[in-house]
């Protein structure tokens, strides 16, 4: 019984203005980290175009590693506008 | 505001308010024949802009995979062997230019000590300024905006230079200075 309490309380809904005050939190941090990639990206390109390729490989990594905080916020987004059509 | 689908009820707290905040009797005849529900019209929008970053964030990465494969598809490229100077034709402490790998690529060799040469790109890396060798003070020094190399390693050292000066790789055989190779950097 418990249990099922607890699993109730983690799922809960949220209304619509919460979801888009959680969407103006996640937002900027999407921002953040599409900045720092395109940094990445344009220090790689430099370095590649100079002959140095040593940074390519960890610049990748980083640069996905980005892509999937991004996709797991997103992904959290659609789980909470699925909970929100569901209703609760 | 929200207008009620028939067979599914929301919840009071999504039933939002026009923009001016007043009831939906008081507002204009068009706005009550097509109510617009403004918060969840705000919601989609950022939803769609955070789709529309991690979009992006793929590009990105996509781009970056692609640098990445054509860095270990870059072979490096043989280079043929140029006869630079003789010996005795270059004073410790002088230089001579010369085109390398071919011509229009201007390169400058600096014969430091008796057994010590090196051969550096002749253009400065900021903006392609010719460079002038200068080994009393131990720097290549490009005149059109004040920018140094050391003259031992390329590195630049004054200036809004960032990458190193592209080295030359030399053989010294019978008497003779040869160019056999180039070394790309940026750190």
């Amino acid at each position: 019984m418990n249990a099922r309490r607890s699993r109730t309380a983690g799922r809960r809904r949220f209304s619509v203005a919460q979801r888009r005050m959680i969407l103006s939190g996640i937002t900027p941090v999407t921002v953040v980290l599409v900045v720092l990639q395109l940094w990445l990206l344009t220090a790689t390109m430099n370095a590649h175009l100079g002959g140095d390729d040593s940074v390519a490989l960890p610049a990748a990594l980083a640069s996905f590693a980005c892509l999937l905080l991004n996709a797991g916020l997103l992904f959290y987004v659609f789980r909470l506008d699925g909970r929100g059509r569901a209703g609760g | 505001m929200t207008p009620q689908v028939p067979g599914r009820e929301r919840p009071a707290d999504e039933l939002t308010v026009a923009p001016d905040g007043r009831p939906l009797a008081d507002q204009p005849r068009w706005r009550q024949d097509f109510p617009i529900d403004v918060v969840q019209d705000e919601y989609v929008a950022r939803r769609e802009f955070v789709k529309f970053l991690v979009l992006t964030s793929s590009a990105f990465v996509a781009g970056q995979i692609w640098i990445l494969g054509r860095g270990l598809l870059r072979r490096p490229p043989s280079l043929p062997e140029l006869e630079i100077a003789r010996l005795d034709e270059l004073a410790v402490g002088g230089a001579v230019g010369f085109d390398y790998p071919v011509a229009g690529k201007p390169k400058l060799l600096v014969r430091l000590g008796e057994s010590e040469f090196v051969a550096y790109e002749g253009r400065c890396t900021h903006l392609s300024c010719p460079v002038i060798p200068q080994p009393e003070k131990g720097r290549f020094y490009c005149p059109c905006h004040s920018g140094s190399f050391d003259i031992a390693t390329g590195k630049p050292i004054a200036g809004p230079p960032r990458r190193p000066l592209q080295r030359v790789e030399l053989a010294v055989r019978d008497g003779r200075v040869f160019a056999t190779g180039l070394v790309e950097a940026t750190l």
